[in-house]
């Protein structure tokens, strides 16, 4: 019998134990964990940033990662997006009865390689088993913590007219790659998920210059919807140019086919930057040095008109409004 | 060859446009057919580049715009039956009908699923054989083929609990109705491209034979709509009217043989209701005697109470081109794709969605 997840695992009692002792605290070993505390005790001065965030992808498992990887690269991407260093995790499983072990050793794994290269620690964990039903295989929630820096000041409301909008690449691979696995779509190349730590790219980006007004990721919604939350939030137009925009063949030949726009397919690897335009190309060139921005490019500017809307310079020379994602284009793709 | 960057070059479509403002003199409408070329012609921004001689306006081709109210609440009373589960491609979800909407009924437990493919739908109806799967065959000739080779599956393989509600459209009857109601006048014709494929361009002859009506077949591309008004532009400007594919890698004259043989096989000409144009003759399919017990219409008992539209949507005669949605009273205020009121601003290919999400003019 393959070896699986019971309900008893969850019960606090000694499958409880024995599941947090060997998946968790052996795989992701740290002096925190090890203390098996009800709380992680961190010594942290400055200014935090905090966030949580809760992963149901389906499937758990898809090209180029697996809902591990997802919840920490998630977080420590919404943490630098405010310019802060991700510092600590907190990982918390509900997990359906059933779940092959193995299958959950392999996604602690990927969360224990994540950490590492985001250079994380996953300091304090839950565990919860539901009745089959109640959950699918499994869902993760996280917190996150880190520090930002001095003399950093990130907001979406920091947009100003003539500021340069940039993207660090390929946009619509996550969730085209997640829904060709769900539903058993093929394409002549196989494409992958962007699922990736920005870390170490935004702390680059932040060397190059401190100036940087906001920084986003284009998550569910798509870079459309993550452009026209900046745009609100600053009160300024943003326009861009769809010539400049990077999209990967695949994702345009399988956004033809089921009728998507790739500026609102999810991303878990991308970030948009605005920056004032003195300092622009340091910034593109800090990213395109980092190997999570290599095809990164200047999409657009800010501009003093059309408050608070998005409009893209078609390749036909036209202009369109570029609103928000309206409505669920593409579910549980994170 | 890349498929699609190919045919999004910039500089060539410069070329295009250039070519159309030298060559178009004669005020002319066209109408795109198909709701897929004016999802496309707003996204680009086509309708700015063009010379002011040409005006372009939308025609009914989305399936799911035209689709009765009528024919909705029927879906959504099938619905409500005990074992019955509802298969249909995603975007009938949200549209209303005369009281809910198949979102709605599904969220108060009703069992509605979205497929990809009429196969899915199988496939459901295989693995839960107690449960009756009824498949809302919603589309133009684009997709009955696939109905049809679903319902010829399910008679191989014996699945018993596989039934079609089959609202089909045929689309050069509809463009005859429109063209003899004398509502409107146009000067070309956007032939559907998908549509071309499975029934080839020659049942449009007749639109430029007995209408003198230009009609261009183009693909989804922005460079194909411009090379297709271009090739509209110069028939107009040389005073032919003929049928001619702008689609060449997709369409060919006679269509696609085998798919048409599986329709025919399976299907039959019917009258068919389109919102804002009533019944149509022969602009439906219906499933042959033959094949009679996969009908859900037959094999359920479907209680309807009257349908009726929304006040003061316009949906109808946007859809026969008589209208566009700025003169709707009710587009960008009470009626918007987060709270649509029509089909229209529901379905991704309806006009007053792609005039909301894609309109405005911003240039410069």
């Amino acid at each position: 019998m393959e070896d699986k997840i019971l309900l008893a695992h969850g019960s606090g009692g000694k499958l409880a134990h024995e599941l947090i002792e060997k998946s968790f605290v052996k795989a992701l070993a740290n002096p925190f964990l090890a203390k098996l505390d009800d709380s992680a005790v961190i010594d942290l001065s400055g200014r935090l940033a905090f966030t949580t965030d809760s992963y149901v992808v389906s499937p758990i498992f898809f090209p180029g990662g697996d809902i591990g990887k997802l919840a920490v690269c998630g977080t420590v991407n919404d943490l630098a997006m405010s310019g802060a260093k991700p510092l600590y995790l907190s990982l918390s499983f509900i997990i359906e009865e059933g779940l092959p072990r193995g299958e959950l050793d392999q996604i602690v794994e990927s969360t224990r390689q994540a950490a590492q290269e985001a250079e994380v620690e996953i300091v304090t964990g839950d565990t919860k088993v539901v009745h089959r039903g109640s959950a699918d295989k499994l869902f993760i929630n996280t917190a996150g913590v880190g520090v930002i820096p001095e003399g950093i000041d990130i907001s979406g409301s920091n947009a100003r007219p003539g500021d340069k909008v940039i993207l660090n690449g390929t946009i619509g691979d996550h969730g085209i790659a997640v829904l060709s696995q769900r539903e058993g779509l093929s394409f002549s190349t196989r494409l992958e998920s962007d699922c990736a730590p920005l870390g170490s790219l935004v702390a680059e980006m932040l060397a190059a210059s401190p100036n940087i007004h906001c920084l986003r990721d284009p998550t569910r919604g798509g870079l459309a919807t993550s452009l026209n939350e900046l745009a609100k939030q600053s009160k300024a137009g943003i326009r861009i140019e769809e010539e400049k925009i990077p999209v990967r063949e695949e994702v345009l030949a399988a956004c033809e086919m089921l009728g998507f726009d790739p500026l609102y397919i999810a991303n878990e690897g991308k970030l948009v930057a605005i920056v004032p335009a003195e300092d622009a190309d340091k910034v593109l060139g800090a990213m395109r040095r980092n190997r999570y921005g290599k095809s990164a490019a200047i999409i657009g500017e800010v501009r003093g008109e059309h408050p608070g809307r998005v409009v893209m310079k078609t390749v036909l020379g036209a202009s369109r409004i570029v609103d928000m994602l309206v409505g669920d284009l593409l579910p549980r793709i994170c | 060859m890349k498929f699609i960057s190919e045919f999004r070059r910039s500089e060539l479509a410069e070329g295009l446009i250039s070519q159309i403002h030298r060559q178009s003199k004669t005020p002319a409408r066209l109408m795109e057919f198909c709701g897929g070329h004016t999802v496309t012609i707003f996204r680009y921004g086509i309708r700015q580049v063009l010379p002011q001689t040409i005006d372009m306006v939308s025609g009914p081709g989305c399936p799911i715009c035209v689709t009765a109210n009528a024919d909705l609440d029927k879906a959504i009373a099938l619905s409500q039956i005990p074992g019955v589960i509802i298969a249909t491609f995603g975007d009938m979800l949200k549209v209303p009908g005369s009281r809910s909407s198949l979102q709605e009924v599904k969220a108060n437990g009703a069992d509605v699923r979205t497929v990809y493919s009429t196969m899915d739908a199988l496939k459901i109806a295989e693995a839960d054989s107690n449960k009756s799967v009824v498949f809302l065959g919603i589309g133009f000739e684009t997709t009955a083929p696939t109905i049809a080779v679903s319902v010829l599956q399910a008679e191989e393989k014996e699945i018993g609990n596989y039934y079609v509600l089959s609202l089909h459209k045929l689309c050069p009857p509809v463009i005859q109705a429109i063209l003899d109601s004398g509502e409107v006048k146009l000067g070309g014709l956007i032939c559907p491209g998908h549509v071309s494929a499975i029934i080839g361009s020659h049942p449009w002859e007749f639109i430029a034979r007995d209408y003198g009506i230009p009609c261009v077949v183009s693909g989804f591309e922005p460079l194909d709509i411009l090379q297709c008004v271009d090739m509209l532009v110069a028939q107009i400007e040389n005073g032919e009217s003929k049928v001619e594919i702008a689609y060449r890698r997709g369409v060919r004259p006679e269509g696609n043989q085998q798919a048409l043989k599986l329709m025919e096989q399976v299907f039959e000409p019917c009258p068919a209701r389109w919102r804002g144009m009533g019944e149509v003759p022969d602009s439906g399919l219906k499933l042959r005697q033959e094949y009679q017990r996969f009908d859900a219409e037959l094999a359920f008992d479907i209680a309807l109470s009257p349908a009726y539209e929304p006040a003061g949507c316009i949906c109808g005669d946007i859809l026969r081109g008589v209208k566009t949605p700025l003169d709707c009273q009710l587009f960008g205020k009470t009626c918007t794709p987060q709270y649509p009121v029509g089909p229209c601003m529901v379905s991704s290919e309806g006009a007053c969605s792609a005039y909301y999400l894609y309109g405005g003019d911003f240039g410069g």
